[in-house]
């Protein structure tokens, strides 16, 4: 019974941060486009920093 | 009326507007502002599939002057360009063509920034923690807690629960709320009674320590239903925005000619019939008019299907819409721009959309009865175990629970996930749906109706035969050719290749006639009609070469057919389906394309009113046909008939008001799509099917007062997870196996 107060809290806390994480990836535009991102690090190439995008 | 003509820039004499998808002053008009000078243009790439593809174009348009930032989505084919306005469009869409990869405007780029839809995913996700959890600490109630435990769970599950009441489940109750307030009952009502039902009678169970609570049942169904209702938006019909296309397909203002000989630019809106306009090279003629002065040539495949350019003189009257094509001509307005061409098929547009809408999709019909049915079930539950028992708890309980167990998980997934999966399985084959109703509707069909310009065929003309040509004539004849925008001089341009062609001295064109070519050595060389290039002509219609008035060599020309038109005719006709020509251009011409794809059945010089007449929701017995089509004659039709297909190098217009736009250019996707519609159509009816199924077993066990929280939560999960199983079914085993490489691509869309 004891352990249950620790543990529930404990899991309770992580799903929530998945969720967060989860709500913070779709505003970020990650799920636009799942095929390009997989494709596009085999062809990224180093750009200097100040160059806009 | 002649002019001298600059030598032209062959490569864009050749190339000719119009041929590499849409031009930049159209792109400009589609784009967005975004402010601060920038504008963003999306374009539709069917051609890319690959990383290699998204970073030579990516390279390739970042390179372009005024480009601020161009990204490629792999997923959608789309390419997002923003760029700086300074008075002129960078040249993204030649660059593209230049590289391999043709491409459209896009029209599906709003979809993107759906914050309807990001709402329901947030919802999603909310109840999906929620229920997650909730079902964890279910499992341990289920498998036998003491009652202390047990107690202290439920407590933690009813927190848990809250936000999806409070936040995800918001979308029912307030659709519920609306039915309600109306007097009318849909299916949201019964979820929302059953949702709050449970929550209420699972607190109440709480707090007087009962061995029961639905907490789990509450947040898994809204879960579900929202897992449903998402795909559903996804599919949803969109309003359509075509009428605003149109408009901008007018002209927006004219060059009038005043009696005291100085010229206004007025716009269309204030031109009335009688005033005096010069139309000028490449413009489109702003209002219905007659010429009065000046030869020339116009491109009328807009108005009216035909796909040869027309001759025109003084005297003879002129559509508004049309674009001139070789030289300037005077005209004397007819009518005013509210009774011209363009604002009459505005209206044939606003009526035709008007008519579509009595079509109601398959998941409102079964929901229309399924409701009333659940609350009736759930209320004689509540009555029986009254009458029975007088135990107003249990009656409560076991009412509850029949609104629970039958409420339309599965059912409000059976056809959402269905036509996503299509929707999918189409956009691997280079097709675009646009909602789902348009899926179902397309799966009735039995007679599939073809546009002839710019759909069978690809609205240009090529020359026939060339091989029989002398080649030293062609190279002549192209390099005379390159100095006419007329699409028979082009299509000889074309055919040439750029080949090297001597000095041609002076080059003048006669409007409406020909060009001519004053060589350094003496000779006069034209290229034209065969009573003006001939000094004694044999035959006076077709297009010649001569050189001092004697022949050199007599072209002909025919229409070319889309590729696979052909294929995609015996494909259909091979399917069941019968396919039929409806065209408004000259009989000759429709009959010699039907006969060249064994087409049996044609009508030509079809106006557009007459396509809805024959198409539309009141033709006789309301024909079960698509169209497919994609002339700006056509649009209404489009809008009207049953269901309707476009390419998508159609008329913005026409890409509007169709249902489903094909990105590739061969005509195979007709009979693609309409297999796999019915494909959708076999699934749907099965998901319906077991759902139902589902719900015969189900209701019994629930009415008898045996369905425990735990036997709840597994039936619905089943019966949800069988009917996404199945729909995953569709297309399965048969992907497209080849994907064309652009360059094909390339060669398939603009031959020659």
């Amino acid at each position: 019974m004891s352990d249950f107060l620790w543990l529930i809290p404990l899991s309770v806390i992580l799903g929530l941060g998945g969720l967060v994480i989860f709500l913070w990836s779709l505003r970020a535009g990650q799920y636009e486009d799942l095929d390009g991102a997989a494709e596009r690090i085999l062809y990224d190439e180093d750009e200097p920093l100040d160059r806009p995008r | 009326m002649t002019c001298c003509l600059p030598p032209p820039d062959f490569v864009e004499a050749v190339a000719g507007p119009g041929r590499q998808g849409p031009s930049d002053d159209d792109v400009r008009l589609a784009s967005r502002d975004l402010g601060g000078g920038l504008r963003q243009s999306d374009f539709s790439v069917p051609g890319v599939h690959c990383g290699g593809c998204v970073s030579a174009i990516e390279k390739t348009i970042r390179a372009l002057p005024a480009i601020e930032s161009a990204r490629v989505n792999l997923s959608t084919r789309r390419l997002s360009v923003r760029w700086r306005d300074e008075g002129t469009m960078p040249p993204v869409v030649s660059s593209l063509f230049d590289l391999g990869y043709p491409a459209h405007l896009d029209d599906f780029a709003d979809t993107k920034g759906d914050p309807a839809l990001a709402a329901l995913v947030r919802a999603l996700a909310v109840a999906g923690f929620s229920s997650m959890n909730v079902m964890m600490l279910s499992g341990s109630v289920w498998s036998g807690a003491d009652a202390a435990t047990r107690d202290l769970l439920h407590w933690i599950c009813a927190v848990l629960t809250l936000p999806v009441l409070l936040y995800s489940a918001r979308v029912f109750f307030s659709s519920a709320w609306n039915a309600l307030r109306h007097g009318r009952t849909n299916m949201d009502v019964p979820i929302a009674i059953g949702v709050l039902m449970a929550f209420g009678l699972s607190l109440y169970d709480t707090i007087t320590h009962g061995e029961h609570a639905y907490y789990d049942a509450t947040a898994t169904l809204v879960f579900f239903l929202l897992i449903g209702r998402t795909l559903d938006h996804v599919m949803r019909e969109r309003a359509r925005t075509v009428v605003r296309g149109l408009a901008r397909l007018s002209a927006r203002g004219a060059m009038v000619l005043r009696p005291d000989g100085s010229r206004d630019y007025l716009p269309v809106a204030d031109v009335t019939p009688g005033m005096v306009l010069i139309v000028a090279v490449g413009e489109r003629v702003p209002v219905d008019a007659t010429v009065t002065a000046g030869r020339s040539t116009l491109d009328r495949s807009v108005v009216s299907g035909e796909s040869a350019p027309h001759a025109v003189a003084p005297g003879d009257r002129i559509e508004a819409g049309t674009m001139n094509l070789t030289a300037p001509l005077t005209v004397t307005a007819l009518a005013a721009e509210r009774e011209s061409f363009l604002a009459e098929m505005m209206r044939l547009m606003e009526t035709a959309e008007g008519g579509r809408s009595s079509f109601r999709r398959l998941a409102d019909r079964v929901a229309e009865y399924y409701a009333p049915v659940v609350h009736l079930a759930a209320f004689l539950t509540f009555v029986g175990w009254m009458l029975v028992t007088g135990d107003l708890h249990r009656a409560v309980t076991i009412a509850i629970a029949v609104l629970i167990i039958t409420c339309p998980c599965a059912l409000g997934l059976a056809v959402p996930m269905v036509q996503v999966v299509a929707a999918r399985r189409l956009f691997e084959r280079g097709v675009m749906v646009k909602d789902g109703a348009a899926l179902e509707r397309l799966e009735t069909v039995d007679t599939v109706v073809f546009d002839k310009t710019g759909t069978l065929t690809t609205g240009l003309p090529v020359l026939a035969d060339v091989r029989a040509i002398p080649l030293d004539a062609l190279a002549i004849a192209g390099a005379i050719g390159a100095y006419s925008r007329h699409p028979f001089a082009q299509a000889i341009a074309v055919a040439s290749g750029g080949m090297p062609a001597a000095d041609l001295g002076t080059v003048t064109e006669v409007a409406g006639l020909g060009v001519e070519a004053h060589r350094p050595d003496g000779s006069v060389w034209r290229l034209g009609r065969a009573d003006w290039a001939l000094a004694q002509p044999d035959d006076p219609a077709g297009t010649v070469l001569s050189r001092d008035g004697k022949l050199v060599v007599r072209f002909a020309f025919e229409e070319s057919l889309r590729p696979d038109a052909a294929r995609a005719v015996a494909a259909l006709q091979g399917q069941g389906f019968t396919a039929e020509v409806l065209s408004g251009d000259r009989e000759e011409a429709v009959a010699a394309v039907a006969s060249r794809l064994g087409l049996a059945s044609w009508s030509a010089a079809t106006t557009p009113a007459g396509k809805i007449e024959r198409l539309g929701p009141l033709a006789p017995g309301r024909p079960r046909t698509p169209l497919v089509g994609g002339g700006l004659n056509d649009a209404p039709a489009l809008a009207a008939a049953h269901a309707s297909m476009a390419p998508a190098s159609a008329a913005d217009v026409g890409r509007n008001a169709a249902d489903v736009v094909f990105l590739r250019e061969g005509l195979m996707a007709v009979p693609d799509t309409l297999e796999l519609s019915r494909a959708a159509g076999r699934l749907v009816r099965q998901n319906l099917f077991l759902a139902l199924a589902y719900n015969v077993v189900a209701i019994p066990i629930a009415v008898l007062g045996f369905a425990t929280p735990f036997v709840a939560a597994i039936a619905m999960s089943l019966s949800s997870v069988v009917v996404v199983a199945n729909a995953l079914r569709l297309g399965a085993g048969n992907k497209p196996k080849t994907r064309p490489s652009p360059r094909v691509a390339r060669t398939e869309a603009y031959p020659g």
